[in-house]
This record gives C-alpha cells, sequence and structure tokens, in this order.
C-alpha cells in the first residue's frame, strides 16, 4: 500500500488524455463563466459612481424673499433624485444676502462631520449641534474641529431668482 | 411516547444524526471548561438566533423605502399586533449581541484561548466581532430617523476624507450623489442579506474549529504553551479527566442563554422600543443627531481629537486596530495563558475599557456641543443681578442676547463648551476680559464686528462682578501695583 504511494508520487505526471483535457476544459469553461458573470456585477456595483460628480443648477426663488443683511434658510429638491427619495430628496441651505445682488449660499452641512448647522441671528455665528464646531456669518471657521469654512454654491441671479450649482453631498475632497 | 421513538428512528435512519451530530455533542472536553466563564460565546450565538428570527418578524411589515420606512415603523409601533414587542426585542438583543460579544471577546483573551493552536478560531471571531458592529450600524440606517440620516452625513463624511477616491467612495457608499432612497436600499441589502450571510458561515467555521482543537483548557498559571508539546497535553488532560460536552459542559451554556433571552425579554417589555426619532427630513434641522451607545466612544473622539490628526485618524485608526486584534495570536501566540501572569494584557484590557467607557459617558453628555437654547431658556442667576448697577444689568442683558450662555455657563447651568463665567473676574482683568470678547482665541469665536462699544464696555463691566465675596479681583502683572491694604 505504502509502495504505491510511493510510486504513484515519484512517477512522471501521466500523459494528457482525454479524461484530463475534459477536466481541464471544466476548469476553464467556469473560470471563463465566472469573469463573464463578473464583469457586469462589479460594473452594475460601482453605478453609483460617476466619472464627475453631481452638478446642476437650482433655483431657490425670488431675491425679494432674501432680506439683505439677513441669513435665511432655503430648501430644494435635489435634481438627482429618484421617486422613492420621499422628504431625504430634501435639501437645505443657508443663504446669506449681503446687499443687492451680492449672495453667499452656504451648505447646511459642517465641514467637521456632516451635521446640520444652525445660525444664530444674535451672535451672528453658525453652530454645529454634533461636534461643536462655529462659524462666523461669511462662512469662516470660528472655532471647533471643522478643518475649514462652511461649504458654499456657485450662484447666479437670473431673471430676479436666484440660482445655486449642487446635486451631492459635500464633502472635504469634493466641496460644491 | 413510543409513537415518537419509533419516529425518531425513522428520520435518524435516514439522516444519521445520531452518528454525526450525537459524537460531536458528546465529545470530551477539559472538566476546568465547564465553567461559569465559558458561557458567554454560546449565549452570543443565543441572541444571535433571537436576532434572526425577530428581524424576519420585522421584514414581513417594515417597508424599506425612502419615503414610507418611517411610517413603516410608525405603523409597528402603534398598530400592528405587538409589533411594537418585536422591535424593541430586536432593539434590545442588538444591545445585547454587542455587549455580550465584548464579554466573550474580552474573556476568551485574558484566558489565553486566542494562543496555540486557535489562532485562527481568534481571527475569525474577530471578523465575527466586526460583522456584528456593521450589522449594528445598518440597523441604525434602517431606522431612517434623523439619527439615521446625520449618522449616514457622518460617514459620508469620514469616507469624503479619503485621499484622491474620496468622491467615489461617498458615491460607493451612498449608492448615489446624496443620502437618498438608494442609500437606504443599500444598507437594507447589507443588513438582510449580506452581513447575515457572512455571519452565519463565519459561525459555521468557528464553532467547527472549536470542535477540532477543543475547547480552551482553564490556565493554570507557570503551564505554558508551546507548539511541540500543547496538543498532547491537552489530549492527554481530555483524556485523563474529561467530561462529555453535553450536558455537562453545556448545562451552564444553556442557563447562560436563557438568561440572556429573559433580559432581553424584560428589557422589550420594562422599556419598549427605540425610535423612530423624528422624520429624516434633512430640511428640519433642530435636531442633535447622537448614534446608539456601541457607537458613542467613537462619536466622542471625533469631538475630542486636536483636528490635524483628524483625518489621518479617522482613516488609518480603524484599519490599525483591526490589524492589530488580527495580528494579536501570530504576536503572541505561546507562553503563559493564565492573567495572573499577564498583567500587560490585563492592564491593556482595562485601559481600553476605561477609555471606551469614558468617551462614551462624554458622548451622552456631549460638553463640547454648545446649548442651543441656553440663552433664551435660563435666565441669569438671580444672586448675579442683586444690586448691580444700571450698566452691568445691560451687560447682563448682553450676555444673554448675544447667546454667550450657549457655551458658557452660569449658576451650573448653560454650555460647557467655554469655561464657566462664574469666576472669571478672578481670572482675567478687564483689559483681557476685553481681547477675549473682541478677538476671540483660545477656542473662542471673536464678538468684535457684532457687538458695540457700548455693548463691551456693559458686558465687560458685568463679568467683572462675577466673582466670589471675598476673592479679589484679577490685576494685572505688570504696570503700576497697587499697595494692598
Amino acid at each position: 500500500m505504502t509502495q504505491n504511494v510511493a510510486d504513484r508520487e515519484s512517477s512522471p505526471p501521466p500523459p494528457p488524455t482525454r479524461r484530463s483535457f475534459l477536466f481541464m476544459l471544466g476548469l476553464a469553461l467556469n473560470a471563463v463563466a465566472a469573469v463573464l458573470v463578473g464583469i457586469p456585477i462589479i460594473g452594475y456595483l460601482l453605478g453609483p459612481v460617476r466619472s464627475r460628480g453631481a452638478q446642476a443648477w437650482i433655483a431657490l426663488g425670488p431675491i425679494d424673499q432674501f432680506p439683505e443683511g439677513e441669513t435665511r434658510l432655503a430648501t430644494y429638491e435635489n435634481p438627482f433624485r429618484v421617486p422613492w427619495d420621499g422628504p431625504t430628496a430634501k435639501v437645505a441651505c443657508w443663504v446669506r444676502r449681503l446687499e443687492g445682488e451680492q449672495f453667499q449660499v452656504f451648505a447646511i452641512n459642517c465641514t467637521h462631520l456632516g451635521c446640520p448647522v444652525r445660525w444664530f441671528p444674535p451672535s451672528r455665528l453658525f453652530m454645529c449641534p454634533c461636534h461643536g464646531g462655529a462659524y462666523y456669518e461669511d462662512g469662516s471657521h470660528a472655532s471647533g474641529p471643522p478643518p475649514r469654512g462652511l461649504f458654499e454654491y456657485d450662484y447666479e441671479i437670473r431673471e430676479g431668482q436666484l440660482w445655486v450649482q449642487g446635486g451631492q453631498v459635500p464633502t472635504l475632497s469634493q466641496p460644491l | 411516547m413510543r409513537l415518537i421513538r419509533a419516529i425518531g428512528n425513522w428520520f435518524d435512519q435516514r439522516v444519521g444524526a445520531r452518528d454525526t451530530l450525537g459524537p460531536m455533542l458528546a465529545h470530551p472536553v477539559p472538566r476546568t471548561t465547564a465553567s461559569w466563564w465559558y458561557v458567554f460565546g454560546s449565549a452570543t450565538l443565543a441572541l444571535f438566533a433571537l436576532q434572526i428570527v425577530t428581524g424576519i418578524c420585522l421584514a414581513l411589515v417594515y417597508v424599506p423605502t425612502a419615503d414610507q420606512a418611517y411610517q413603516s415603523l410608525e405603523y409597528l409601533n402603534y398598530q400592528a399586533p405587538l409589533g411594537w414587542f418585536l422591535r424593541a426585542l430586536h432593539f434590545w438583543g442588538s444591545n445585547g449581541m454587542v455587549l455580550v460579544m465584548t464579554l466573550h471577546l474580552i474573556q476568551v483573551f485574558l484566558w489565553g484561548a486566542h494562543k496555540y493552536p486557535r489562532e485562527l478560531t481568534w481571527v475569525v471571531g474577530v471578523f465575527l466581532f466586526l460583522c456584528t458592529l456593521g450589522m449594528a450600524f445598518s440597523g441604525q440606517v434602517l431606522r431612517w430617523d434623523q439619527d439615521a440620516y446625520w449618522g449616514l452625513g457622518i460617514g459620508a463624511s469620514v469616507a469624503g476624507r479619503a485621499p484622491v477616491i474620496g468622491r467615489q467612495l461617498v458615491e460607493f457608499l451612498l449608492g448615489g450623489p446624496i443620502i437618498a432612497g438608494r442609500t437606504l436600499s443599500r444598507f437594507f441589502a447589507l443588513h438582510v442579506f449580506v452581513i447575515p450571510g457572512l455571519l452565519i458561515g463565519l459561525v459555521g467555521v468557528h464553532l467547527w474549529l472549536v470542535l477540532r482543537l477543543g475547547i480552551n483548557e482553564w490556565p493554570m498559571p507557570g503551564r505554558l504553551v508551546d507548539r511541540a508539546t500543547y496538543r498532547q497535553r491537552y489530549e492527554e488532560e481530555v483524556r485523563r479527566d474529561g467530561v462529555p460536552f453535553f450536558p455537562v459542559a453545556a448545562r451552564k451554556d444553556m442557563i447562560g442563554m436563557a438568561v440572556v433571552i429573559a433580559g432581553v425579554l424584560a428589557c422589550a417589555a420594562l422599556f419598549g422600543p427605540y425610535g423612530p426619532n423624528g422624520v429624516p427630513d434633512p430640511t428640519l434641522i433642530d435636531t442633535e443627531p447622537r448614534p446608539d451607545f456601541y457607537f458613542l466612544a467613537l462619536f466622542a473622539l471625533f469631538a475630542l481629537l486636536p483636528p490635524w490628526t483628524e483625518t489621518a485618524l479617522l482613516l488609518v485608526g480603524p484599519v490599525v486596530v483591526i490589524l492589530l486584534l488580527l495580528a494579536l495570536p501570530f504576536l503572541a501566540g505561546t507562553g503563559e495563558k493564565s492573567w495572573r501572569r499577564r498583567p500587560v494584557a490585563v492592564i491593556g484590557v482595562l485601559l481600553i475599557l476605561l477609555t471606551v467607557g469614558t468617551l462614551a459617558g462624554l458622548g451622552i453628555t456631549s460638553p463640547w456641543s454648545p446649548v442651543m437654547d441656553a440663552w433664551s431658556g435660563l435666565p441669569v442667576p438671580e444672586a448675579y443681578v442683586r444690586g448691580r448697577t444700571p450698566l452691568e444689568l445691560q451687560g447682563a442683558a448682553v450676555l444673554q442676547g448675544k447667546q454667550c450662555r450657549n457655551c458658557h455657563s452660569l449658576g451650573g447651568e448653560g454650555g460647557r463648551r467655554g469655561p464657566a463665567l462664574d469666576g472669571v473676574a478672578t481670572r482675567l482683568t478687564q483689559d483681557q476680559l476685553i481681547r477675549q470678547v473682541l478677538q476671540g482665541g483660545g477656542n473662542m469665536p471673536a464678538y468684535g464686528k457684532n457687538l458695540t462699544p457700548a455693548e463691551v464696555t456693559a458686558l465687560v463691566a458685568f463679568m467683572q462682578t462675577l466673582r466670589p465675596a471675598q476673592q479679589p479681583p484679577a490685576q494685572p502683572a505688570v504696570g503700576p501695583l497697587t499697595p494692598a491694604r
């Protein structure tokens, strides 16, 4: 018995036969099938990753609703929504009208970890409820852990309407 | 009775459970392992089974779409018969599972069970632990309330800090450019298909390894693990003084399982389900997002890390911790097993527990967060306005109106972001107070552009009265010294 095993181990590999060819063919065909199934699955999984960030112009309403010298909350529906998004399709932003057609539009998200900052008119500060970040009225960093000032939207005034460019969660690697 | 036995025999002739499972259940284990300290693993498994059963029940009603998930949870809470109880069981079961699994992890580490030859058992256990935390986070997302929404926001912000692929990672995580319907679908698939599948498979491997390598014997100080002799000595011990796992060791396991299930039942009945807390409408900004308890320590760490270390630590820290856990049995795979002779291990466990506990405690109170309504909700204590001049009273009004109380407390009430102002006049001179208010600094915003000179004068006049009666006000260190009287 042990003699047999030793013989088999020391003998040269058997010459290719029809059976060993079929076995190798079976392996190869399954590998091809795995690749053919795998490629579309990976492509599907990476579907949400766009080559460029999601950007679109969005109307926030007539500029008259933003009094000069004040900061107001504005909301819009995300243009890249799907019908079943419900309330989460909504996005809020802070609109500061300096004077005339001069605006600053800030994302609601704290630059530290994305929590919603609140505007406090008496102290003219934005404060974050999560880790205590604070920003001045022009969006610059005032105190706390945020690594930069608030994310600011590009804006345009078209026919008395305030438009901003947005569509994605602002993060440090992809500000608005 | 005879009929039941006959049916049992009929099945066993075909299934063969008595010949396969029987020896597995009755396999001999060291007598020392039949200990109350060894019940946490099976208790975790019992809670996992409870989570599967209650989770399937919830999935019968829960609607995993962003526009209706919240309503379906409310329906479960208030309309579906016993829906509230099933939600409560699933919630308290998850808390219990994280807790008991952590106890199991600590116990096997202190008892040296990760050492040779059980390294792979430990490694699989680490993945089980990570999967369970993944279940906890994804389950919190399925609650689809404001905490879930902003918790995802924190996740996206952390991912967005990754160099080069930050944006792509965020989009992959969220399933789109924003936190919305596609995000919930993803986390639903993770929570009910992907991670449970992994967990079931890994539990199988974990148990198989326990069976093959034997339950870790009770470690005796001075009996060192040596790769050459360990397995032989273990087998000798089992032969000499082994007991069948079932029923001798399993008795205590079964009681442990029943106790944790009873604990979860009691918590569910007493405290009920948790949440959902507020419709996940991101335009409702009067929210203070907080994670579930297992992530409170992490949440606190985010507030307390020095900002310049944050990106590196957020991205690299978890990887390092996981790699260290995985590497542990390979770094310390032999030698002393008993915790009585492993002071570094014991101190390490205590330090980690203290750190995580302290951070979690801080996460609950969040002293770094401004108290958003302190300025309008908390009056200046009466003692601090009695007998003050009109200018000082005006200053007290400025202090309230400019929302200083959101970050500074008076009489123990208010924010704790900045120092309490009760004794501020003993610490800062008039000039220092003015400078601090106007220019800020030391993590305080500057109020120079936001206060009129008259307001500053009044505010500083009021703050100069804030000192205990017997203590002198702060004096400038240089300049004309007034002789003490």
